[in-house]
Order: C-alpha cells, then structure tokens, then sequence
C-alpha cells in the first residue's frame, strides 16, 4: 500500500499530467485514496495506468445521501508488482450524473460500470453498451439510492395483479 | 428423390481443419442467434447466454444475468453489523466462510480490530476446507457437464464429509455463520481436529484416485484441451483472477501476494498451468486441493492457544458465564444484541483469495450501527467478462467444456 508520502507524490504526478484533476488526498487505516474531479477521471486513470496500476480489480458505486454531490463511484487499482492499491474517487451530482467510462482501458470496468448504472444511475459516457445489467431492463428507478426504500417493489399476488403499476404493459 | 449427402461416411469426407477454417469454405451459413438458458442444465443455476453460432461454431456470446437477484446488497444497509453476515453468506453459496471473510476483515479494518492468532487459524481451516468443498462441487458438477457422471459421487462424497466437519464446528452444513467481527463464534469442539486429522491423510489419495479416473481419460482429454483457450493478457484486461489466471501462468495469489489472516505463516505452493486451456484450469484446481490441505494440516499443527475472540466487549458478546455474575457484562450483551456496535464512518475495501478469485467487500461506514454501504466484488461475476474471449470462434460443445471449466456461481453473479 503506499504510504501517506507515496500517496502525496502520486496526487502531484497526476497533477503534473492533469493540473486541475486532484481535489483531495484521503489516507485511512494505510490505504490511500486519491479523490478526483469527475470530468478528468479518464486521463488520471491513464496517467496511474502508466504509473503501474495496470489491474482494475473492482468499482463500487456508493450513494452519500444527504451528503452532496450525493454520488459516489470508486476505482480499486491495484499494482501486481509494488503490491500497491490505490482508490480513485470522485463525487457526481444526481442531477446530472456523467461519468466518462473506462472500459476502453480496462474492459473489466464493462460489468461493474452497468451495474452502478443499475443501482445508482450514474450514466457512463462512452460505454459499449450501457444496459440495466441485474434488474429488469423495464425497471423503474435506481434501487441502491440510500432515498429507494427497503420493500420498495411491490410483491405481485393474484389479488393485486391489477392495481400494481406497470406489471402488464 | 436425390440421395441425402454422405456425411463423415468414409475417413475422407471428414474435415479435420480447425472449425473457423472449414466455414470459411462454405460462406452460404446463416447465423443464428440462440439463447442458452436461464434453466439449461449445464448453466450452473439461472445464466442465460445469447449465443450468436454459424453452423456449430460460436461466434459472439454475450451472458445476460440478474434472473437470481435477491438485493442482498440493499438489505445488508438495513441490519446492524452482525446480522449482515447470515446474509451476505448466502451470496455466493458455495463460498460462504470466504464471503464472511471478506466482510468480517473489513469491518475490523474499520474498527481498527487484531484479530487473536487463534481466531486467525480458525478462520484459516475452515477457509481451505471451504476452498476444497467449493472445488469438490465444482469437480462433481463440471463433470456432470462433460459426461462423467460416476466423478459426481466421488467429489459429493468428500463434500459431504468437509461439510459434516462445518456441522461439527458450528452446528450448520451451509452458511455457517461461524466467523464473527472480531474473531470466530466459539472454538472448536473437543475431536474435531482429530476428525480434520483423519480427512486430511485421506484427501490426497481422494485426489489421486480422481486424478487417475480423469487426468489422462481419453475424453477429458479430448473435451478440455486446448479448449477455451485465453492468454494471460486478456484475463488481466478483463480483470480475471484466481484459478482462471494462474491456469494461464500468471502465479497470482492474494494469500501470497498480501497474506491476510496469518497466511504468510504456512508453507504452501501456487499451482500454475502453461497455456490457459481447460485442462489447465481443471489440474490448477485439482492441484489446489492438495495445497489446502497441506495449509489444514500445518494450521492444526501450529494451532496456538488463547482466545478466539477479541477481548473487546464493546463489539464481542461476552461470555456467557458472565451474564449471572457480571452486571456490566449484562449492559454490553443488551447493547450488543439490540442496538449493535457502532463503526467509525470510514470506507474499506478488503479483498481475499476466495475459491474463484478476488472476492472483496468494500464496506462503508457512517458512524451508525448499520453499514451504509457494501458491495461485494464477487469472482464469478468478474470472470464471466473473459467468456467471450475464450469460446468464440470454437464449437458449442466447447462452450459447455468451458463454462464447467470457468466455475461461475451464480448467487454469487447476482447477488
């Protein structure tokens, strides 16, 4: 993992790259976090590719609800060499949530991007092909919004098989 | 009435060029779009494939899952601490100890916890148990797959026995709940570790008899090798880790590369295959199961002494012998079964080594009993990504050689 000091020298790398890129260093329990400003994540993801984070092992979408900007995606690049991981972060409004996509650089992001756009609605501009990926694809709303009730899908019955919106068209 | 065409009749109107070759010869094939799945018998639960074939060759696939989401993401936002771990178990079913593993090791990172070395070994054993339980269905169904029906009995019989050994630490077969924040639920009873003892001085010879009924069978040999080929390049790019990857000669372990849970204290070695077929994936597995139980054997061995549980009662139930003697003990155990503990807000990803690769929980806390987010980056959700890759341009027979040989569990897909 690198240190507080590698975390510091790698935000000004990307900055030498990308000056307005970095908005904030974050290190917690030794893991360091790099926050971004969503409009450049595609170039800092190339500057830390070259860097040697060369392995996408997962992004997580996380809703920060009340905070604002109340979206949240997150990179786990990890470095197979230095044994190195590092997050990369940035917050994206609900109003206007665009993020550039990385699939072109990492294919793996294809899946995990779909299912943030499924659970969160954080549109990936770029994407292949940007489609609900676990729930229904006439599914209404983004269930992993911390404001989307638990319970929040009416269960179909016979009774109810009616009055329960858009079950039949 | 003209004669139908004499096909593979005579040894010379069989055409032994490569699949993709013999079509170029005959452009006129349509294509044809299929969908294999969500109930095909060989789609390990409910995957669907839309296959895209010309003739019998696959040429594009593209896998269409969620037909198993339960949401159990979204649930686990509405439970305190530690009754997210019965459900987050059940996630990927055949991996329950690793998924308990995986979110145990980042809540504790959040709270700052050392787990005891006795709890650390604990949960080691029961890992590789888990390890080999996983790959004993993963042998008896794969086999079912590739026709070897009789290789099923085999590999459910020594399930069997390792989930008998769960049965006797905890009380369950499946989705255990024995590991705990902070350490494990109780230690191991009184003959279990000589029960353990005598599974590990059988299990290589188990493996050895399923090594000389499969490892060189005519057709194993012909379904799997040189079958669902991907080099080590497109794994990495499609994020593949685990079994998969080191098939393809790329020796990455997380249990090697960052020993968590006092893994860096055994002696064990990563099996790695030469060209990334299907062969290679079932020999890396099989290969893996001897490991396990070489890392069993030394955690029992070296299994030291003291408690199995961390001492701090704010997060760990106290004992319950305290209960009647203790009135502080009776507040922390109230608090601890009503409200939960608290976590300070933070966000964690922890990863592990889980039977199908990198298996992580990423856990955020806000300060509350509940946790305000967790996701898990599940292996077979990942690997299915490289699926294209290795059957397209190959028959759609072997598509069925390599979806047993790929692994993918799909509780753990759609969560």
């Amino acid at each position: 993992m690198p240190d507080a000091t590698g975390l510091e020298l790698l935000a000004q790398e990307i900055g030498k790259h990308e000056p307005d890129a970095v908005l904030d260093t974050i290190y917690f329990r030794e893991r360091g976090t790099i926050l971004v400003d969503p409009a450049h994540v595609r170039a800092v993801m190339d500057v830390l590719r070259d860097a040697g984070y060369r392995f996408l092992s997962s992004v997580h979408g996380v809703d920060y609800y009340p905070d604002e900007p109340r979206l949240g995606v997150l990179y786990e690049l990890l470095d197979m060499e230095s044994l190195d991981r590092l997050t990369v972060k940035l917050r994206v409004d609900t109003g206007a949530p665009e993020v550039d996509s990385v699939v072109d650089v990492f294919p793996t992001a294809n899946f995990q991007e779909r299912e943030i756009y499924d659970m969160f609605g954080v549109v990936f501009r770029g994407h292949p092909e940007l489609r609900r990926i676990l729930m229904p694809e006439d599914y209404e709303g983004f269930p992993q919004r911390r404001d989307f009730p638990v319970g929040g899908e009416p269960v179909i019955f016979t009774y109810n098989q009616n009055k329960v919106p858009h079950y039949t068209e | 009435m003209s004669t139908p065409p004499r096909i593979r009749d005579r040894p010379e109107d069989i055409d032994l060029a490569p699949a993709g070759q013999q079509l170029e010869a005959a452009p006129e094939e349509q294509l044809l779009t299929i969908n294999f799945g969500p109930v095909h018998p060989s789609t390990h639960g409910v995957l669907r494939l839309l296959v895209t074939l010309e003739g019998e060759v696959v040429r594009d696939l593209s896998p269409i899952m969620g037909y198993l989401h339960t949401g159990i993401e979204k649930t686990c936002e509405d439970k305190s601490y530690w009754k997210v771990i019965p459900v987050i178990e059940r996630m990927d079913y055949l991996a329950y100890y690793f998924n308990a593993m995986a979110f145990c090791g980042a809540v504790e990172g959040l709270l700052g916890l050392e787990v005891p070395k006795r709890a650390q070994y604990l949960r080691v054993i029961h890992l590789e148990l888990n390890r080999i339980m996983s790959h004993m269905v993963w042998l008896g169904t794969g086999g079912l797959e590739l026709g070897a029906i009789s290789i099923f009995w085999y590999a459910f019989r020594d399930k069997e026995t390792i989930l008998d050994l769960f049965e006797m630490s905890s009380g369950q077969r499946m989705h255990t709940r024995y590991f705990q924040v902070g350490g494990v639920i109780e230690d191991i009873p009184p003959g279990f570790e000589e029960k353990v003892r005598a599974f590990c001085a059988e299990m290589p010879r188990r493996v050895d008899q399923i090594e000389a009924i499969l490892a060189r069978n005519e057709i194993m040999l012909q379904r799997l090798r040189h079958t669902g080929v991907a080099d080590e390049r497109t794994l990495l790019g499609h994020g593949v880790t685990g079994p998969l990857l080191r098939a393809a000669g790329n020796p990455w372990d997380l249990r090697k590369a960052a020993p968590y849970s006092s893994y860096e204290d055994f002696d064990f070695r990563i099996p790695v295959g030469t060209v990334g077929d299907n062969y290679d994936r079932f020999r890396v597995r099989l290969a893996e199961v001897r490991e396990s139980v070489r890392i069993v054997e030394q955690a029992l061995d070296g299994l030291p002494e003291g408690p199995f549980m961390v001492e701090d009662r704010k997060v760990a139930l106290p004992p319950r012998h305290e209960l009647g003697t203790s009135m502080e003990a009776l507040i922390h155990h109230f608090k601890l079964v009503t409200e939960g503990y608290r976590v300070p807000p933070g966000e964690l990803y922890y990863a592990i080594e889980g039977p199908r690769g990198e298996l992580g929980c990423f856990v955020r806390a806000d300060g509350s009993g509940k946790p305000a987010r967790v996701h898990m980056r599940d292996p077979s959700f990942v690997n299915l990504q490289a699926f294209r890759d290795m059957v397209a341009d190959g028959y759609v027979a072997d598509l069925i050689a390599t979806m047993a040989m790929l692994d993918p569990v799909l509780g753990g897909v759609d969560r």
